[in-house]
Formats: C-alpha cells, sequence, structure tokens
C-alpha cells in the first residue's frame, strides 16, 4: 500500500474528478475529449484496484474509513473497505464500464449531448464504485441514491421522447419505492444501542439485538434490492428502462447498477444469515423474479427487451442462490452475468445500430452482414444459456448445485422452477439469436446492414472473451490466490460438485435450444399456430402477466383511495381542527359582544355592581365596612 | 366642639349616602350628558362630606380631611372643564347629547 490505503479512495474519486472535468470543460467545446478523460479515470481506478487487490492477496482485508459526522451518539464515517468481494466487483464494474466507454464513442457519434452523455457515465462510474467500496450501509446508501439518479438521467438520455422521460420517471419512482424500505432499515439501525454503520462492526452488532429487529432489516434491506435489482414484483421498471441508450442499458441496467441489489444483500449476508425467515423470502422472490422474467422473456419481441426480461430472470437466479445460501453461486453469476450481458446488450446495441429498429421482426439474415456481432452475440447467448465451457454454464451450475443441497424448506420445488428456467432462457436467448441473425432479411434496413464499426467490434471482442473465460474464475480469481469459492465464501459453506445436475442442466438447456432451433430456424413448429392454440397463454405472456396494468391499478385504486382518505383527513379533521379553533373563538365572541352595549351608563352600572360585589366578597365576614373604620 | 358633637357621625353618613345615592341615581337614569355630569359632582360632594365628617370625628389633629376635600373640589372642576368640552364636541359630532344615542361602541 502506497499511501496507506487512503488511495483507494481514488477509485471512487477518479471518475468523479472525470465527471467534474467534464461538466466543467468538456460540455460543448471538446466533447470530443469527453470520453478519453472518462476511459483515463476508469483505467486508472482499475489499475489502484487491481494494484490493491494484489496487495491483500488472500490476506486480510483493507479498511480505512475518516470520521465524517458526529451528531450526538451516532457517528458517521466516510470510509473504504476492500475485500475479495468488492475487489471482484470493482474490477467487473471497471472493465465493462470501460469497454463501454469505448463502444459508446461509436454508438453515440454524433448524438446531441455527445458530452452530456459521458458525464453522466463518469457521474454513474463513480458512484458505483463508491457503492461497491463503501465501508458502512449509510454510505452505500448515498451511493445507491446516486447511481438511481444516473439511471434516472440515462434512461431520460433522450428526453425530448416522452416515452424515454416516462420510463425515466417510472425507472425512478418504483426504485425509490424499494428504497424507502432500505432508509427505514438504516433508522432502525441508527436506534440500535449501539448505533454502528460499518459492515464490520454490524457483524458484530447483530449478535446483540433481538430476532425481530434483525429479521425487519434484513427485509427493509432486501425490499431495497428488489427495487434496485428489479425482483419482483417491483421488475416493472427495467423493461421500460431499455429507453436509453443501449451502451447505458450495457453498463447500468446490465451488468452494474441493477447488480447493486445483489450486491448489497451479499455485501450485507451476516444480517440475513442471522435471520432464517428473510433468507427464505429472498430465495422466493429470488425464484418468483427468474421465473415470470423468462416467461415475459418468451413473447416479447423488442430486442433489447427479451434482454432486460432475461437480465430480471438472471439477478433472480442470484437473488435465489443468496438465498438457499449460495452465497458464493450468486456472487460468482453476478460477475460472469456481468459480462455476458453486458456483451449481449451492446450486440443488439450494434445491430439496432444498424439496422434502426429493435424490432426482432424487422431483423433477420443479420449474421451475414455483420459478422462480428453476429458471433459475439452467439458467444454471449451459449454462455447465458449455460453451455459448456462457457462461463455462464459454471455459475449457473453453481446456482443450481446449491438449490438442490439448500436446508431450506421446498428447495426441491426451487430447483424444479429453476430448471425451468434454464430451458426459457436457452429458448428466448436462441429465438433472439435466430430471429436477428439467421433466415432472411424482414426489411429494407434489414438487408443493407453493415458492420459496426472497429470501435465497437473491439468491446463486443474482448468480452465475448471475458464471457468465455470467466467461468475460470471458479479455479482462480486473478491477483489472488485462488478459486471464487475459497476468496469469497460466507461460513462453512461448502462446494459440492454433482455431475448429475451438471448433466441436467445442460440438457435441458440444450432443449430450450432445439426448440428454438425448432420453431425459429427450421420452422418445425409454428409459434402462430401454438399463440393460436392457446391465446389466453400468449395474451398473458405478451401483456407481461399483467403486471404493468396491476400496478396501475394498484396505483390508480388502492394509492389514490388512500390518499383520497389522507385528502379528507386533512381537510376535515386536521384541518377542521383549526377551523375549529377559529369558529369557537368567533362564538364565543358573538355571545359575549352582547355585552358591549355601547350604553356608557349601562357600563357605569356594571361598574359599580362589581365594585359593590368585589368589597362584599373582600369584607363580607360579618364585619360592616362602618365597624372597620370606626375601630378606635 | 362640643357642639358639634351632639350631631352623631352617622348623621353626616346618612346625608353623604343620600347624596351619593341621588348622584348615583342621576348618572344611571338621566339621558343628558349633562344631568349625568351633574350627579357625578353630587357623588363627589358626597365623598366630600364623608373626608370631613371623618376628619372630624377620627380625632382631627391634622388637616388631612380638609385638604382632601379642597383637593377635590379643584379635581371636580377641572373635571367639569373637561367633561363639558367632550360634551361640546360631542353635540357638535352627533347634533345630540342624549348619550343613549351616542353607541359608537356597540359590539
Amino acid at each position: 500500500m502506497v499511501l496507506g490505503g487512503f488511495e483507494l479512495f481514488l477509485i471512487p474519486g477518479l471518475p468523479f474528478v472525470a465527471f467534474v472535468l467534464i461538466a466543467a470543460f468538456l460540455l460543448k467545446r471538446g466533447e470530443k475529449a469527453a470520453p478519453f478523460v472518462l476511459i483515463a479515470a476508469l483505467t486508472g481506478s482499475l489499475v489502484i484496484t487491481i494494484q490493491a487487490l494484489a496487495s491483500i492477496a488472500g490476506g486480510k482485508p483493507i479498511s480505512v474509513s475518516l470520521p465524517w459526522l458526529q451528531v450526538g451518539g451516532l457517528s458517521l464515517d466516510l470510509g473504504v473497505l476492500l475485500d475479495h468481494l468488492s475487489g471482484l466487483m470493482m474490477i467487473t464494474v471497471c472493465t465493462v464500464s470501460l469497454l463501454v466507454q469505448v463502444y459508446s464513442i461509436g454508438y453515440m457519434k454524433g448524438e446531441i449531448g455527445y458530452g452530456r452523455y459521458f458525464a453522466y457515465m463518469s457521474l454513474f462510474s463513480g458512484s458505483m464504485l463508491g457503492l461497491v467500496i463503501a465501508d458502512n450501509i449509510v454510505q452505500t446508501y448515498i451511493f445507491w441514491e446516486l447511481v438511481g439518479i444516473c439511471s434516472y438521467l440515462l434512461i431520460g438520455f433522450w428526453y425530448r421522447r416522452p416515452s424515454a422521460a416516462a420510463a425515466a420517471k417510472k425507472a425512478f419512482v418504483v426504485t425509490r419505492f424499494g428504497d424507502l424500505g432500505f432508509l427505514t432499515a438504516i433508522l432502525i439501525l441508527s436506534f440500535q444501542k449501539p448505533a454502528v454503520f460499518g459492515f464490520d462492526q454490524l457483524s458484530h452488532s447483530i449478535r446483540l439485538m433481538g430476532p425481530g429487529v434483525v429479521t425487519a432489516v434484513a427485509l427493509l434491506i432486501f425490499s431495497g434490492a428488489v427495487g434496485k435489482s428489479a425482483q419482483f414484483p417491483l421488475h416493472i421498471w427495467l423493461p421500460d428502462a431499455m429507453e436509453g441508450p443501449t451502451p447505458v442499458s450495457a453498463l447500468i441496467h446490465a451488468a452494474t447498477m441493477v447488480a447493486a441489489g445483489v450486491y448489497l444483500v451479499a455485501r450485507a449476508y451476516f444480517i440475513f444469515a442471522a435471520a432464517p425467515a428473510a433468507l427464505l423470502v429472498v430465495a422466493i422472490i429470488g425464484t418468483a423474479t427468474l421465473f415470470f422474467a423468462a416467461t415475459m422473456g418468451v413473447a416479447e419481441n423488442d430486442i433489447k427487451r427479451v434482454l432486460a426480461y432475461s437480465t430480471i430472470s438472471q439477478l433472480g437466479y442470484m437473488m435465489m442462490a443468496l438465498g438457499v445460501g449460495g452465497y458464493t453461486a450468486g456472487v460468482f453469476h453476478l460477475t460472469t452475468h456481468a459480462f455476458f450481458k453486458a456483451l449481449l446488450f451492446l450486440t443488439a446495441g450494434s445491430v439496432i445500430h444498424s439496422v434502426h429498429s429493435n424490432d426482432m421482426w424487422q431483423m433477420g439474415g443479420l449474421g451475414k452482414r455483420m459478422p462480428i456481432t453476429a458471433f459475439t452475440c452467439l458467444i454471449g447467448a451459449l454462455a447465458l444459456a449455460g453451455i459448456f465451457p462457457l462461463s455462464g454454464f459454471w455459475s449457473k451450475d453453481e446456482i443450481l448445485t446449491a438449490a438442490w443441497y439448500s436446508h431450506l424448506p421446498g428447495h426441491q420445488i426451487i430447483f424444479v422452477v429453476a430448471l425451468a428456467g434454464v430451458v426459457m432462457t436457452a429458448f428466448y436467448m436462441f429465438r433472439l439469436w435466430f430471429l436477428t441473425f439467421c433466415g432472411e432479411p424482414r426489411s429494407e434496413q434489414a438487408e443493407h446492414a453493415h458492420e459496426s464499426p472497429w470501435v465497437m467490434a473491439v468491446p463486443l471482442l474482448i468480452l465475448a472473451t471475458l464471457a468465455v473465460i470467466a467461468g475460470g474464475l471458479k479455479l482462480h480469481i486473478p491477483w489472488t490466490t485462488g478459486g471464487i469459492g475459497e476468496m469469497i465464501r460466507f461460513g462453512d459453506e461448502k462446494e459440492t460438485v454433482s455431475v448429475f445436475i451438471i448433466g441436467l442442466s445442460l440438457v435441458v438447456s440444450l432443449l430450450g435450444i432445439g426448440v428454438a432451433w425448432a420453431a425459429y430456424r427450421a420452422n418445425l413448429i409454428s409459434p402462430a399456430a401454438f399463440n393460436a392454440r392457446f391465446p389466453g397463454l400468449h395474451r398473458l405472456l405478451k401483456n407481461a402477466w399483467y403486471f404493468n396494468r396491476a400496478w396501475e391499478l394498484f396505483a390508480t385504486r388502492v394509492v389514490l383511495a388512500g390518499a383520497r382518505m389522507a385528502a379528507w383527513f386533512d381537510r376535515h379533521v386536521v384541518n377542521g381542527m383549526v377551523d375549529g379553533v377559529a369558529w369557537l373563538a368567533g362564538w364565543a365572541g358573538r355571545r359575549l359582544r352582547v355585552a358591549q352595549t355601547g350604553q356608557m351608563q349601562f357600563y357605569a352600572l356594571v361598574f359599580i355592581f362589581a365594585l359593590v360585589a368585589g368589597l362584599v366578597v373582600v369584607f363580607g365576614r360579618g364585619q360592616s365596612l362602618l365597624s372597620l373604620v370606626m375601630r378606635p | 366642639m362640643t357642639g358639634i358633637n351632639l350631631v352623631p357621625i352617622h348623621a353626616y353618613l346618612v346625608v353623604s349616602v343620600l347624596l351619593f345615592a341621588i348622584g348615583l341615581v342621576g348618572v344611571f337614569s338621566r339621558r343628558n350628558a349633562i344631568a349625568v355630569l351633574l350627579g357625578i359632582e353630587l357623588m363627589l360632594n358626597a365623598a366630600n362630606i364623608n373626608f370631613v365628617a371623618f376628619w372630624r370625628y377620627g380625632g382631627g389633629v391634622q388637616m388631612e380631611g380638609q385638604v382632601f376635600a379642597v383637593a377635590v373640589i379643584t379635581v371636580a372642576a377641572a373635571e367639569a372643564a373637561i367633561a363639558l368640552a367632550i360634551v361640546l364636541n360631542v353635540f357638535r359630532r352627533f347634533k345630540t347629547i342624549n348619550i343613549d344615542q351616542i353607541n359608537l361602541m356597540k359590539g
């Protein structure tokens, strides 16, 4: 360590500096230089992270913190915590962000607001790194909200498009809904004695808290994760978030920010481990998410929305893994998914860049016209489907194994649902791939599509390489001394290997690919006939199980009804009390005004009688006034 | 001194009370502002009788009672001057000095 660990502050700090530089000098003139400032900053962050990770290499984590605020008995620190979990996550974030920025140079070329785009991206990268490296939960929350606002800004990047503006608002509001729980959890922690926020101190003090408090805190933290990681039932914002530029979707809504929820649960896993009920909830929500999202992805025609549903589904896998006790599996999948899903989004962006449409039915036959994109997309799809030996195979297999050997009640059901998810994942990914890259072009633009420039193709190739080899993390995390199972683990988690599960997951995912091939390539099965046969099912999936409708009803009926009740209460009870006091004063005044006759003689009369009455009261104890005076 | 002592203090007090009561009734019942003022004058003089009577029967060593009576007369003169000025202004304003009709302060 060069500066006693303080250089770790530079990891999130450098992108923030880049943000300030771009925002101050490169928004209008010289915006061409903006991406390079950010790329330089991210490279710096990456180097520092690697160097720090190498220096702890299997040893104790580095933790440095500075006192920030002292309020009463509460003390808030500003600190960094570098262990294998945050190190791996930061390497992932830096790498993906770096590649996405390079890609963006090509993708965003000539856009209005080119400089603004990279300013937001810098702010996001810094905030995301700050979130990951935070050593206490309050700091996590601060950066958590910062990445939220960056997500809002970038989804609404094309703010002149009403749909983009609406999607940005939706994403912000829905995630805020979950964040409310997160904030409440922090408030509950602040009322504990002693009130500590550092992850390290919390892991000790959590034992002193009652089981009810721990469960409440765990569930509330999880509600923040549900919003951020687009878990059921707050997943509805992520498909709409695809209104943003595609590199944004790749970085924020696939690889990093949406994974922050999973990361948070992993970071605060000791709280969940102390609350089995919360862990069960995590597993159930994760399972529901992975299943529902996968079914929605099957019937979607928008290439980016398929990927969005896929992301939700994969995040569900990660949550489920954490819930069933597969801590390593969840984190492992988080890392591999970041690479191959970012890759898939970037290939989708490459296609959209060339075809100018998101509709897969407008594409087709792009394989010959865009060979690099088609090839890298195939790699991503195979990785996501979990085909040996690509990265997704290893991590998904670990999740399935964790579900199978879990101690949770009903873990067999979770396993079966997860397996069904694997089939659907393979199916929708290859449906996407066949529709986009195979067959004949189905539109004018697809006919004239051409490969993207090198500045976009090279990041695709690098990410494809990472998507292939990231499974190697199982054997060895670079710059550390062991595989992911040894370096990132919780408690006495055991590694189990089951040939049966490996074989089963491979077979079901090949089955999914086979069905997709039969339906969309070989035309052995007609999807249209299937839809005609089961119109209800098709409608249900097409409308994403009507979740948007349900939320809309919830918002318009339940929330508005509640709001109306609150308004009624405010208008009639609260306001009524204020009005009542005023009315009482007025009423009393009206009653009392009759005393003010304006007749001077009446006043005098009252005065005299009052005087006499007063005298009688004061002196009326049997003595006459005279006897007082006449006393000798 | 002895001759005066034949008249008991009660006699003075009865006169004083009567005078005060007449003044009070005048103040309460007359509608003419000047008549009300006259009532006040009667009440002041009732007080004067008391001052002097009590002074006389309370030993009469020093002159407090008489001094007070003179002071009251002085004040009464000043009061009459001011009150009449007020009545004059009231008349200019309302064209009447009937105090029943001067009730701007009615709530």
